[in-house]
This record gives structure tokens, C-alpha cells and sequence, in this order.
């Protein structure tokens, strides 16, 4: 990584700067990786949760009866805390894999992604459900062509905000050594409180948060052009 | 399930809850971590939130805070604050909590108090209430339910989070869990760690369940099965 200024500014001084050039480029490396192994966690987890979260939507969504006892127990996993739900999976798991950090965040990501779903696909008015009916398409085709499509924007909202949330939870994996960028943190802190290694940490993840918003902003924006057209 | 049972084991010697620096001092520190932080979250949220849905702007600003902090990893502002002036010990630790204790409280305020019909504030005004006669026997009485609700998200959230504080030695109950992963599997941490995830995770469910019981006894009958007000959406207890 050359790129970096190598002249070093004045906070470079002796002491413990809250930020210094001369730690990033010494240790890009650790970063990048830390950086890597973050952003691959977040997808991982935010990607699963999806694939569960959205036939859970649907079920919800088609079986009325279903729809409190499915928001409930998501309820019920989110408001226990992240730590609780890491130290009640990584014993079963292994304290050694991120399979146990993994698991408790796509708990936590169902939520959000099943709330936003849900409220989309229940967001499709009446009479749009009607007329796909009259038009031929069966439950699934309806699914697929009209509702799903509709329901896209509020989706994407919940994707945006499970992401970046599931960002910052990574963080909390740093209990077992795997929370990527947290790893930097917390290690700094109790590296003698190296300032600049925990305030690098901090503003990569909520850099990376940022970013993976921006992205999926976009994405919706890509995938939702009927939108655009009305000026909305 | 091995595990499992070796965490109610953990949970059934009374020494483990009655030795110093065992549960029921780790419950009392948590406790009193999270009273102190929404304590603070109130203090500054609710003004403002109150504030803010009296003038009726500012929506946008609401809005971007509460999206800003869902951002900020805890841990980064728990390792962070004890190294400013704040110094060691409890009182970063509160201020970190209460960081994220503001956001549903300012939201639910904003929303409290946006949410009354403008025909009920005409109505006020044309009685002759003045400004602050409106914001104390009309806006803030109506807003009670959106309030209580604010109260019930970001305390839940604080008892949530302040287990986190064990990662910088804060105290409270993660600091069970964090013995035990210290402790190692192999030499019987395992259960402790589960009785610990268990422990903390009962007492983020009674906090819910009481405040649930709270949020209903100050919501007027008729507001009850109509509108639920929780309208913001939680931000993860990190």
C-alpha cells in the first residue's frame, strides 16, 4: 500500500495520537484483512438471513393466523441481547469458528427483514391483487410477477437497515477473536490503550456500514425503475 | 444439550450467585448501569424530542441521528470514551449506553407529539391556550403512549448492551459470560457461559414484559387496540 502519505503529519507526534497515518500504513495488511473478513461476515449473515426471512414473509403474509406468532418469536430473538445469544450458540458450535458469530447474527437480522418484507407485501393494494387474479396468474405467479416486485422498496429498506446494523454486530464476535474490525477495537484497548489502532477500527466500520448502504441504496434503485419514472 | 445442562448446574450452586463478583453483584451493577443511562438518554432525548415535535420541523434531523447511530458499534464508543477526559469506570460506561438509548427516545417524542391531530391544536389554541399551556395540558398528556413506548425500546436496549461492558471491564452480567469464555470450554467454562447468555437474556425478556405492562397502563383505553405506538424502529442492542 503505497499510496499512503509518508510524510508524517503533526499527529504523529510521541505519545498516543487518536489517529496516525504511520499505524494505517504499517499495518495495512491487518487492516485490509480484518476489513475483508468483516465485510464477507456481514454478507454472509445478512445473505442467509434473507433467504430465510423472505419465504417466512410469505408465509406470514399468505397465512393470516401465522402472521403474530411468526413477528413474535423474530421479536422475542431480537430482544435478547447479542452477547447472550453468542455465548448460548458458541458453546454448541465451537468458540473457535465464526459459524457461532454467524448464526447469532442472522437471529438478529430476521427481524428487521421479516418486518420490512411483510409490511411490503401487505402494502399491495387490493385491487392490484385483483386484477393480477383476473388476469390468469395462479398464487405463486402473483407472487413472483406482481406482489414481490411491489413489495421490493420496502424490502430493500429492511436489507439497508440489517446490514448496517449487522456492521456494527459483527464487532461483538471480537469476544471470541472473530468480530473483524472489532478484533482492531478491542485489541487496541487492551493493547495499552492504542488509540490509534481503536479509533482506525471505528471509523472503517462505520465506513464499511456507509458504504455497504450506499451500495444497496443503489441496487434498489436499479431494481425498482418503475419508481424513478414517477418522479418518486 | 451438554452444555445447556451444565449452565443450569452453574445456575443451581447458590456460591455463584451469592460470591462476590457473582450474579447477584453483576445483576446490581447491570441494573444500576442502565438505570443511569436512560436515565441520561431521557434527559437529553426527551427535550429535544419533545422540543422538536412542539415546533413541528426537524423530522430530518430525527431522522438521520437515529440512522447515524444504528452505525456506531457500542464497542467503539465503550473503548473509546474511558480514554477520554471521562476517565475509567462506570461513567463512560453509561454515557456510551446512553448514546443509544437517544435515538428511540427522541424519535417516539418527535413522534408523539407530531402525531396529534392539528384539529385537537386548533381547537386548544382557540380556547386561548398559549404555547406552553398547548405543549403541557394537551400535546404532552396525548404523547404519554408514543413516550412510553420511546422508554420501553431504548431501556430494553440499555439492559441488552450493558452486557457489552464487560468487554472493557465495565461490570454487569457480560462479565459472566467473559470469565467463562476466559475460563476456557475445555475447563468448564461452557456452562457458565450458558448460564451467563441465559441470565441475560431472561432479563432483557422481564424488562420487555414489564415495560410492555407500563406502556399499556399509561395508554388510554380507547388508544390501546387501535394504534400501536411503536413506530420506530428498533435499533439493535449491540
Amino acid at each position: 500500500m503505497a499510496g499512503w502519505p509518508l510524510a508524517a503529519p503533526a499527529d504523529d507526534a510521541p505519545g498516543n495520537p487518536w489517529f496516525s497515518w504511520r499505524y494505517v500504513h504499517d499495518n495495512a495488511d491487518t487492516l485490509l484483512s480484518a476489513l475483508q473478513f468483516h465485510a464477507g461476515l456481514t454478507a454472509r449473515a445478512v445473505i442467509v438471513a434473507l433467504i430465510v426471512a423472505l419465504p417466512l414473509a410469505v408465509v406470514a403474509y399468505w397465512i393470516r393466523s401465522l402472521t403474530g406468532p411468526i413477528l413474535a418469536l423474530s421479536g422475542i430473538l431480537y430482544t435478547i441481547p447479542s452477547l447472550a445469544l453468542l455465548a448460548l450458540v458458541a458453546p454448541l458450535v465451537g468458540t473457535t469458528t465464526d459459524t457461532s458469530v454467524l448464526i447469532a447474527l442472522v437471529l438478529y437480522a430476521l427481524l428487521v427483514l421479516v418486518r420490512n418484507a411483510l409490511a411490503g407485501l401487505t402494502q399491495v393494494p387490493a385491487e392490484v391483487r385483483e386484477a393480477a387474479a383476473g388476469m390468469g396468474y395462479g398464487r405463486f405467479g402473483r407472487l413472483w410477477h406482481i406482489e414481490l416486485p411491489l413489495a421490493l422498496p420496502a424490502v430493500v429498506t429492511g436489507l439497508r437497515l440489517a446490514t448496517v446494523s449487522t456492521v456494527a454486530l459483527v464487532t461483538v464476535g471480537s469476544l471470541i477473536g472473530k468480530g473483524g474490525l472489532g478484533d482492531l477495537i478491542l485489541g487496541g484497548f487492551r493493547n495499552n490503550f492504542y488509540r490509534a489502532e481503536i479509533v482506525t477500527g471505528a471509523v472503517l466500520t462505520v465506513a464499511l456500514a456507509l458504504v455497504l448502504d450506499l451500495i444497496l441504496a443503489g441496487l434498489g434503485w436499479l431494481l425498482t425503475p418503475w419508481l424513478r419514472r414517477r418522479g418518486a | 444439550m451438554n452444555y445447556f445442562r451444565e449452565g443450569i448446574v452453574w445456575l443451581n450452586d447458590p456460591l455463584n450467585w451469592t460470591n462476590p463478583g457473582g450474579l447477584l453483584d453483576r445483576l446490581q451493577e447491570h441494573l444500576s448501569i442502565s438505570f443511569w443511562a436512560v436515565l441520561l438518554g431521557c434527559a437529553v432525548g426527551w427535550p429535544i424530542g419533545i422540543w422538536l415535535g412542539h415546533r413541528g420541523r426537524g423530522g430530518a434531523v430525527v431522522v438521520t441521528v437515529a440512522n447515524l447511530t444504528l452505525a456506531i458499534p457500542i464497542l467503539a464508543m465503550l473503548t473509546i470514551l474511558p480514554l477520554t477526559p471521562l476517565g475509567f469506570g462506570k461513567p463512560p460506561v453509561v454515557v456510551a449506553l446512553a448514546v443509544f438509548a437517544v435515538p428511540p427516545l427522541l424519535a417516539n417524542a418527535f413522534t408523539g407529539l407530531r402525531s396529534i391531530d392539528p384539529e385537537t391544536r386548533e381547537a386548544a389554541r382557540g380556547m386561548g391556550l398559549s404555547g406552553g399551556q398547548l405543549l403541557r395540558q394537551v400535546e404532552l398528556p396525548l404523547a404519554v403512549p408514543y413516550l412510553a413506548a420511546g422508554l420501553r425500546t431504548a431501556a430494553v436496549q440499555v439492559v441488552a448492551t450493558a452486557a457489552l461492558a464487560a468487554f472493557v471491564n465495565g461490570g454487569g452480567l457480560g462479565e459472566i459470560i467473559s470469565a467463562g469464555f476466559g475460563i476456557g470450554m475445555s475447563n468448564g467454562g461452557g456452562g457458565q457461559i450458558v448460564a451467563g447468555g441465559l441470565v441475560v437474556a431472561a432479563l432483557a425478556l422481564i424488562v420487555e414484559g414489564l415495560l410492555a405492562v407500563v406502556q399499556r397502563l399509561v395508554t388510554p383505553k380507547p388508544l390501546r387496540a387501535v394504534r400501536r405506538p411503536r413506530t420506530t424502529e428498533v435499533v439493535p442492542a449491540g
